[in-house]
């Protein structure tokens, strides 16, 4: 092999560890010495040295293996520099700790779900969680989940940086929560990806933006939780939900590029392999007896599936979904999106009867959505003054540049002024 | 808060837009500044005439200097700006994301500087 050859092999076999293993190998590093940053850094070390060394010397025949053990001489000097010279005894023997099978080439312990109950722990501010999930489970970059987020690169790496220092001088656990308490924990978790799910693509009131590469990550995500927690009903809503959503990508889009909404898509361009996926999921969730949010939300995607076997949507399902959901969520989010289905279902003049208590939520001014059902719903009764201000607030709402133009277009086509 | 967004984008391609293209763009941003006054965040604002008609003023050692043309001779232009008032950064960011300029140039986010005290 030539030099060249041996560089490109090193970069490729790091590469596929890194995809495959770096959230594993954080959460070990982490769950010892209950240091989110101190293990990423050590293991972004070992990165680094495995791409000076094993060009030279081959790659080894078992990588994870060889980056703990570099990474743990890594954290055992960063302890080391901490403590002033001083290595805390204790500390060098949890790294030791099951480290040798591990590096004898036995199967690493997967602590990633514990590593995300951490992330996602109730201590750390809400708007935190998942960010930092995304860095330190996935290995993004903080440039990368900063534009997401809508946030500065700078004020993205400090807030992760703080939230990684309370980790530590909090003590939050690296554990899996008793049995009794695991539910409401993992809700947090779900919550976390969730809104990464959003960010990476908000599909409120039939409205989307398409952000392709988060929308991969918290897939990845989400499968996990189902994969390592196989009896958690929510899980695998949230993931169908997710699946279901992802399945409809193509459809968004017209072939110019202008946005479709769902009610007008090809349901032949769904993608059926995805949909098939999530509805297995939902029904493996309900025979666990435990209903929940992302079980209804997983639902109301499937029903919008409906019409894709039959050829005519099932409005009656999705209102009725929206009604358990709204008494357990009471959101006026959940509000907008019963009081659309109601028009479905009834026509217009029956939702607008709904949505006069949702005028007086201050909390819905500066909320697109609401603003987009709006102008749908007095555009059918006929009232086109009203809708025309309510189609101009949405216009100047939305981000999104092709959906801007749908609404443009819905509203040119109220009577002029 | 205040803030002004400064909507940087090409003049050139203002220009290579179809008359039905224009009409879009300037109710896109109607309706922005629509919004921005209907939730109170609207304090001020304009669109600003083609860099062609920039002057630039100095005085270089108590010597007036006067020259055509904008101080940054830049790929993009600065072609209007809005000051908005809202709570904190993350809503000027997500004014800004809205704006339609974003999508076709850059929005710059800058905070007005507040005399401590």
């Amino acid at each position: 092999m030539s030099d060249r050859d041996a560089a490109k092999h090193a970069h490729t076999t790091a590469a596929a560890v890194a995809r495959r293993s770096y959230g594993k190998l954080v959460a070990f590093l982490a769950a010892r010495t209950r240091d989110v940053a101190v293990a990423e850094d050590a293991l972004s070390e070992a990165f680094a040295a495995a791409l000076a060394d094993w060009p030279e010397k081959g790659c080894p025949s078992n990588p994870e293996a060889w980056l703990l053990t570099v990474a743990r001489r890594k954290a055992i000097d960063s302890a080391r520099r901490r403590s002033g010279g001083e290595v805390a005894v204790v500390q060098q023997q949890i790294l030791a700790e099951d480290f040798d099978a591990a590096a004898r080439g036995e199967a690493i312990p997967d602590h990633r779900l514990a590593l995300m109950f951490a992330c996602a722990h109730p201590a750390l501010e809400a708007g935190i969680r998942a960010p930092l999930m995304l860095q330190v489970v996935l290995g993004l970059d903080a440039k990368t989940i900063a534009s997401a987020f809508l946030m500065s690169p700078a004020a993205m790496g400090k807030r992760l940086g703080r939230a990684k220092n309370k980790i530590r001088h909090a003590g939050i656990p690296f554990s899996i929560p008793e049995r009794e308490e695991l539910s409401g924990r993992l809700d947090t978790i779900l919550d976390a990806i969730y809104v990464a799910f959003t960010e990476s693509w908000t599909d409120p009131g039939r409205i989307d933006v398409v952000r392709r590469d988060l929308a991969d990550e918290t897939i990845y995500l989400a499968t996990l939780v189902t994969e390592l927690l196989p009896r958690e009903p929510e899980a695998m809503g949230l993931l169908a939900l997710i699946l279901h959503a992802e399945a409809r990508r193509q459809a968004r889009r017209n072939a110019e590029g202008e946005y479709v909404p769902l009610a007008e898509q090809d349901p032949a361009l769904w993608d059926s392999q995805l949909i098939d996926t999530a509805e297995s999921l939902l029904l493996r969730a309900s025979t666990l007896g435990r209903i929940g949010r992302y079980q209804l939300e997983g639902a109301l995607q499937s029903a919008h599936v409906y019409r894709r076997r039959t050829g005519v949507a099932n409005w009656a399902a999705v209102v009725q979904l929206y009604d358990a959901l709204l008494a357990l969520s009471g959101s006026p989010v959940v509000a907008i999106n019963r009081m659309l289905a109601i028009a479905e279902l009834h026509g217009a003049a029956a939702a607008v009867d709904t949505m006069q208590e949702l005028d007086a939520d201050v909390r819905l001014t500066g909320y697109q959505p609401y603003w987009a059902a709006r102008a749908a719903l007095l555009a059918s009764t006929g009232a086109d003054t009203e809708a025309r201000h309510a189609y101009e607030i949405a216009i100047g709402l939305e981000r999104d540049p092709a959906v801007r133009r749908f609404l443009q277009r819905r509203m040119s086509a109220l009577a002029p002024p | 808060m205040q803030y002004i967004l400064m909507l940087y984008g090409n003049e050139g391609g203002w220009s290579k837009l179809t008359p039905a293209e224009h009409k879009q763009a300037a109710a896109a941003f109607e309706a922005y500044t629509e919004a921005l006054k209907k939730t109170g965040a609207f304090r001020g604002g304009s669109r600003l005439q083609p860099v062609s008609t920039a002057t630039t003023v100095r005085l270089v050692n108590g010597k007036l200097q006067v020259l055509d043309g904008p101080y940054a001779d830049s790929k993009e232009q600065l072609g209007g700006f809005y000051l908005i008032d809202v709570p904190d950064l993350d809503s000027a960011m997500s004014w800004a994301a809205r704006c339609p300029a974003a999508s076709h140039g850059v929005v710059e986010v800058r905070p007005l500087f507040v005399a401590p005290g």
